[in-house]
């Protein structure tokens, strides 16, 4: 009989070898799916895979894809590592498009140099004040916050839908759910010529090592620690349990909100009912691919975003139908996932046991 | 042996320049949807084979499905650019500003965008005169009905829904007078538990005829499963339907793609505003139920013809919105550039546009 069983510590042979494992799993099951449709697997891998970082282009559009994504996962980190189990950074991230892009649409007429700053900040704001009402909910009255923050989804969409619909669209657009495209003033700045990276990406990335430097090196990111390993240690010791909350659940709001903003002020230039593909659930993939550590998030988003833009590339390059490219995909995330099972559980054999 | 290696070797050559003088046009599809939607994407898929068929090794496609109106459509039309593809099409609304914006980096390229507004010298929109479809809906509706109840499941409110929603509701009075419509909006193009709910709300209110503006099909099982009658949208979707089913509104998009394509190689394409419609044979009737009444299936033959010859024309004047306004004068029949701008409910309507 096989059993699994908890470690007693994990094992850090299992931290280094399971995403390994979980890459070989992979391309086992890639390769048959890949050969049972007719197609060369290697090609269909390479495509997948590697196409993405293949030239500057792929490369610029692979860090755009991987913006928002990062920045909602550092944040949900935070949260998941002091057990506030926050699903909302999509309604984070489309409430910060829909504040910045209000902000954005005032200074449709506008040069100032406010006008960009303004627009970023009104977008943090709407992403921490989305995230602030859950919260309060949770503190005061003890109510689900991975129920509240699903729901402050939906009503952040549909209040989307409903501002490009009404006071937000282009009065000129003959009807259609999108804004006036934004003024260069409230445009990102682009960072090369002829590619879409946006000064988002930097702060992404700054992002990722400000979460890293407040979750290691500051009192606060202790605080956080010790309170998701071990709820009633951190209590006994005295943290303040709310002052926590309140500032990972702000925290993850603001950058959803600076990537909701930076998306519409960015690569889509205006207002549209469709913002974000989803970027904050995937976020929470990323977040546990980087094992709740912002720099393990960077990585992982450029992972993910490798494996959305292979998707598509296997379409353009090879015919590979999306059911088969999304299927290859959930398995590959599944067993990254699954193998990390590994490094704080077993398998043992009971049957050795029982005979002895 | 020597000679035989030569022969071959020339051989090769030959085919080499023979392929080579006719390079095959590449042809690029974004599709908003899966192609398995048997809705809009299936159809725009359908025309893409339409176009294969009818060139045959003369035209290369390739498409690309399921991509988001978001910052991705600019990233995947421009590597369709990027993979040599010399002419794009962009079959969604969502794809106007993205394809704006690739066609001013790849001038050589020519693009389509469908039901868009902006052109420019590389790119043409087209649209489909679907509300003549819904006339011959209207007109279908407004004589079935036994509750003089017809439900409408709408997706967006933008000009076309709104065009629709006008066309069949003028067209159901001009055979029903006392007929009402209650219409539910799902914010959806494209969401089968939706359309269910949205069908079940309707027929739960005494809808006996649903009409949609969404390209699942789930609309039409929900009304087969409670004896009511459905029209099927964008394609064929009377087997999902057998008894419900009255008769779907197909787009049918392949010789609109065959024509464009033929220009483009031939070197006299231009940007168009076009619409095309019963006409053109670009919008079709498809499987009239045999089980409809007799006098009903003569009405749907007539009221296609008219519509087709142009003796209807659904938007000519005079209309009034329902707030008392006249928004087409006596004699005026709304030209294209004014149906695109359709922003009201013709009178009789009881509802108000969500704003």
């Amino acid at each position: 009989m096989i059993r699994i069983q908890a470690r007693t510590e994990p094992s850090n042979i299992m931290k280094v070898a399971s995403p390994l494992i979980a890459i070989v799993l992979t391309l086992i099951f890639g390769s048959i799916l890949f050969s049972a449709i007719g197609k060369s697997p290697t090609q269909a891998l390479q495509v997948l895979l590697i196409a993405p970082l293949a030239d500057s282009y792929n490369i610029g559009e692979m860090l755009v894809k991987m913006g928002p994504l990062l920045l909602c996962a550092v944040g949900l980190s935070l949260c998941y590592r002091a057990n506030m189990w926050n699903i909302g950074a999509e309604g984070q991230l489309l409430a910060g498009a829909l504040g910045g892009s209000a902000v954005a649409l005032f200074f449709i007429h506008s040069e100032s140099v406010f006008a960009l700053p303004l627009t970023l900040i009104a977008g943090i704001v709407s992403g921490m004040l989305w995230a602030a009402v859950p919260t309060f909910l949770k503190l005061q009255f003890n109510s689900n916050l991975i129920l509240t923050t699903i729901m402050f989804n939906y009503i952040a969409l549909y209040l989307l839908i409903w501002a490009v619909h009404g006071p937000l669209r282009d009065p000129e657009g003959y009807g259609f759910p999108e804004s006036a495209i934004f003024a260069d003033s409230t445009l990102l700045p682009t960072l090369f010529e002829g590619s879409r990276i946006h000064l988002g990406i930097l702060f992404a990335i700054f992002a990722g090592f400000v979460g890293w430097f407040i979750l290691t090196k500051t009192h606060l990111g202790f605080q956080i620690r010790v309170f998701g390993a071990d709820e009633p240690a951190a209590r006994y010791a005295g943290f303040n349990s709310k002052k926590l909350s309140w500032f990972v659940m702000l925290f993850a709001g603001g950058l959803a909100g600076l990537a909701g903003v930076a998306e519409t002020t960015g690569p889509i230039g205006q207002l549209t009912p469709n913002i974000s593909p989803g970027y904050g659930y995937s976020a929470i993939i990323v977040a546990y691919l980087g094992r709740l550590h912002p720099i393990g998030a960077i990585v992982a988003a450029i992972f993910m975003a490798v494996l959305y833009m292979g998707g598509d590339l296997a379409q353009i390059e090879m015919g590979i139908p999306v059911a088969v490219v999304s299927m290859f995909q959930g398995v590959l995330l599944f067993f990254l996932l699954a193998c990390d099972f590994f490094i704080n559980n077993r398998f043992i054999n009971t049957n050795n046991q029982a005979t002895n | 042996m020597k000679l035989k290696s030569l022969l071959v070797g020339l051989g090769l050559l030959a085919g080499a320049s023979v392929a080579q003088a006719e390079d095959p046009l590449k042809v690029g599809f974004v599709y908003v949807g899966p192609v398995g939607d048997l809705g809009w994407s299936y159809e725009h898929d359908l025309g893409r084979q339409g176009l294969e068929d009818y060139f045959g090794d003369k035209v290369e496609t390739t498409f690309v499905e399921n991509v988001p109106e978001g910052a991705d459509a600019e990233r995947v039309i421009t590597q369709l650019a990027k993979a040599g593809n010399d002419l794009i099409f962009t079959t969604s609304f969502g794809f106007m500003n993205p394809t704006i914006k690739v066609a001013k980096r790849f001038p050589k390229v020519t693009f389509e965008h469908a039901t868009g507004y902006k052109r420019s010298k590389n790119v043409g929109t087209y649209v489909l005169r679907t509300y003549e479809g819904r006339y011959v809906t209207g007109v279908t509706a407004g004589m079935m009905t036994e509750t003089d109840t017809i439900g409408y499941i709408a997706s967006f409110p933008i000009p076309e829904v709104i065009r629709d929603i006008n066309s069949t509701f003028m067209a159901a009075k001009s055979v029903n007078p006392n007929v009402k419509m209650k219409i539910v909006w799902v914010n959806s193009w494209y969401d089968p538990g939706k359309e269910t709910d949205a069908a079940n709300a309707l027929m739960d209110q005494g809808v006996d005829i649903l009409i949609q503006h969404t390209d699942s099909p789930a609309p039409l099982i929900a009304a087969e499963k409670r004896g009511m009658r459905a029209f099927g949208q964008a394609s064929d979707m009377s087997k999902f339907a057998p008894e419900a089913h009255i008769f779907s509104v197909r787009d049918n998009w392949a010789p609109y793609y065959i024509s464009i394509a033929d220009a483009v190689m031939k070197g006299t394409w231009a940007p168009k505003d076009y619409w095309g419609g019963f006409k053109e044979d670009i919008l079709t009737i498809e499987s009239v139920n045999s089980n409809l009444p007799a006098d009903v299936k003569a009405k749907i033959s007539e009221t296609y013809a008219a519509v087709k010859s142009g003796e209807i024309k659904p938007f000519t004047g005079p209309i009034k919105d329902n707030k008392g306004n006249l928004v087409v004068k006596a004699g005026h029949t709304l030209t294209d550039v004014e149906l695109a701008q359709v922003n009201w409910y013709v009178e009789g309507i009881t509802d108000e546009i969500p704003r």
